[in-house]
């Protein structure tokens, strides 16, 4: 039996009127029919403001559950370019540059501290993944154990999953978040393609994952995504210039990434782009291609750089990856210093193991590498310090019988 | 009608001793057993459940399996919390009815996976307590199992169980399809007839250890000539 909580317990603030439907009857926000509903928009509109046809006659059985509305927000329709959410939606993005891709953010809830439904499962959890950028393009490399507070849910996870043909995403934290952001990422990164006819650079990609996280800021959402990619030179020289005004401007702020550059070219936007001189769009194209890593956080954080290792075993990969990753390494090198990174962090690291996954970006897109199981590593291993140990003991025989 | 305020996290009981003054919470959750197994094969697929339907020290119903046919060509095998389960079949069947309306053919096996993952990541902040495992034939005739967790996380495997017996059944199943860590062996294809004798030996040893699992074993076996279904009894204490 539902309790029938007072509206007061749970929500302290003054909920806007816009909230004042979430009172409502538990009938009408928790239908979990409405979530899934192929029609887009669905309850992401539905619930701030229509009301659902024969509301008016409740019956006295009918009973609410206290809980916000973010909760019954879909995540998969968020991101959305929700055509029938527009009216509904507070914060009118016209005003916004247009170059941004249109996202229908939801209107900033004041989110009730009320604790989420506590759950009687854990999700999964724990992992190596790592990624850098050299010279011959960038590394990403993780390795394949999926656990769940002690039991190995799956031991061949894929945890780098390609988003499209030049980035590459590792993905740690809860496996289900990493991979349907990914996909709604994925999803987003095509419809900016399709529209704008020109692939979005790293750094916005990393925007844009930042900025979708944003809401669920405070949740137990948690992506910790590194995105490594190669940001190609665009073939079309001239047309990006004289092709979406505003835009090519724009993106050249969000994948530089370097401060300096975006207030200048931010400044420049708003004037007419005929005043935007050709050798500041030279010097801007240089930096933008390629390789990059960004590491994008469902805390909110977002930092660009050359090497990055994330999850429970990134102490061990940072010891390997600190002292042998140079600018100038060649792939070769580069792969087996990815590959024994892993390789450490899941020897020392109870909740890494496996196999391990490697891939390779360049400005002809990502390539994989044949997954490796460790288990053959380890034996080598053992077989090598056998015979070290046992070369040892020769030496000491040959110089006690010497002296 | 039992509350679930006295399971802890793995759904099974807490201790029954007295302890202090405890805060009773509801929860919307409760565990009610049961134990899910999926194998894909060459040209076919197996998905079998056990039968019982659990709830703390009682059990509700012998005659409650776990496998759902959705197409011809797919079953949905979920256990955890029955409730959900049944709505989220209740829901995946209406979707595939729009599909089927709107496209005019049948979801594959692989579309089926997608789509349920996306459904249950809709619920990612209230999630359906059900352990999924579904079983099919894919577009090429090749068996497919895809497992999934409870908030939408999947991937095609070739073997899985879940379920409140399934840490105890995943290994056995690594060792024997899987051949993992084993040496000198010779890998041999499964043929239906091995799996079949396989999941039944599964079940039994899992009722055996497990408290959840028992009364009668449902097979349902998927071939592209359809799907068969076969009841093998269990331990029922």
């Amino acid at each position: 039996m539902f309790h029938c909580l007072p509206r007061s317990s749970v929500c302290e603030n003054d909920s806007p009127p816009l909230f004042s439907q979430w009172s409502a009857p538990f009938l009408r926000s928790f239908m979990p029919e409405d979530s899934t509903h192929l029609s887009g928009g669905g309850i992401h509109g539905e619930a701030f403001s229509t009301r659902l046809p024969g509301r008016g006659g409740l019956s006295p059985l009918e009973f609410y559950m206290p809980i916000a509305e973010y909760l019954t927000e879909s995540p998969i329709n968020f991101g959305q370019t929700s055509l029938r959410s527009a009216p509904t939606n507070l914060l009118n993005i016209d005003h916004l540059h247009p170059s941004l891709p249109s996202i229908s953010l939801p209107p900033p809830t004041p989110f009730p501290i009320s604790p989420s439904v506590p759950l009687p499962f854990t999700l999964s959890h724990g992992t190596t993944t790592l990624g850098f950028a050299f010279q011959g393009g960038v590394i990403a490399a993780a390795d394949t154990r999926s656990s769940c507070s002690g039991l190995v849910a799956c031991p061949a996870s894929p945890k780098v999953l390609p988003i499209h043909s030049h980035l590459v995403g590792t993905t740690s934290g809860t496996s289900a978040d990493c991979a349907l952001w990914k996909r709604i990422l994925a999803r987003e990164l095509r419809l900016y393609q399709l529209r704008h006819r020109r692939r979005l650079s790293t750094g916005g990609a990393a925007k844009l994952l930042s900025h979708m996280l944003h809401p669920f800021k405070g949740t137990e959402l948690c992506v910790a995504a590194t995105l490594c990619g190669w940001d190609g030179d665009d073939e079309k020289d001239e047309e990006p210039i004289t092709d979406k005004y505003g835009n090519i401007s724009t993106n050249q702020v969000t994948s530089s990434g370097s401060n300096n550059q975006s207030t200048s070219t931010a400044a420049a936007a708003s004037q007419p782009l005929i005043s935007f001189t050709t050798q500041q769009v030279v010097e801007s194209r240089s930096r933008i291609c390629g390789p990059r890593v960004i590491y994008v956080c469902s805390d909110g954080l977002r930092l660009k750089g050359e090497l990055f290792s994330v999850g429970s075993g990134s102490p061990y990969a940072y010891s390997i990856l600190d002292s042998s990753v140079y600018w100038g390494m060649s792939v070769q090198e580069a792969t087996a210093v990815a590959r024994e990174a892993v390789f450490r962090a899941t020897y020392r690291d109870a909740y890494s193991g496996n196999n391990v996954d490697l891939y390779h970006v360049t400005a002809k897109g990502w390539r994989r590498r044949e997954r490796e199981n460790l288990k053959e590593e380890y034996y080598r291993e053992k077989e090598r310090e056998r015979k070290r140990v046992a070369e040892r003991k020769a030496e000491k025989n040959k110089e006690k019988f010497n002296v | 009608m039992i509350s679930a305020q006295a399971y802890g996290e793995n759904g099974k009981m807490k201790e029954y001793h007295y302890t202090g003054p405890v805060e009773h919470k509801f929860s919307p959750y409760a565990f009610n057993g049961g134990t899910v197994l999926a194998v894909a094969g060459e040209d076919f697929a197996i998905v079998a459940s056990d039968t019982r339907l659990s709830e703390g020290y009682s059990i509700h119903s012998r005659d409650s399996p776990k496998c759902y046919k959705l197409t011809d060509t797919t079953v949905l095998g979920c256990s955890g919390f029955h409730g959900d389960c049944l709505t989220l079949t209740k829901i995946i069947d209406a979707r595939l009815k729009m599909y089927k309306h709107s496209n005019n053919k049948t979801m594959t096996s692989g579309a089926i996976a997608a789509m349920l993952s996306t459904i249950l990541y809709g619920r990612r902040f209230f999630p359906y307590y059900v352990y999924n495992i579904i079983g099919g034939l894919d577009e090429e005739g090749r068996g497919a199992v895809y497992s999934f967790d409870p908030v939408g996380s999947y991937q095609r495997d070739t073997y899985k169980a879940g379920g409140s017996a399934s840490a105890m059944l995943q290994p056995l199943l690594d060792n024997q399809i899987g051949f993992k860590n084993m040496e000198n062996v010779e890998e041999v294809p499964l043929t239906l007839e091995k799996a079949v004798q396989l999941v039944k030996d599964v079940f039994i040893s899992a009722a055996e250890r497990d408290v959840y699992t028992g009364d009668a074993l449902e097979i349902c076996i998927i071939t592209k000539e359809g799907i068969r279904e076969e009841i093998v009894p269990l331990r029922k204490d």
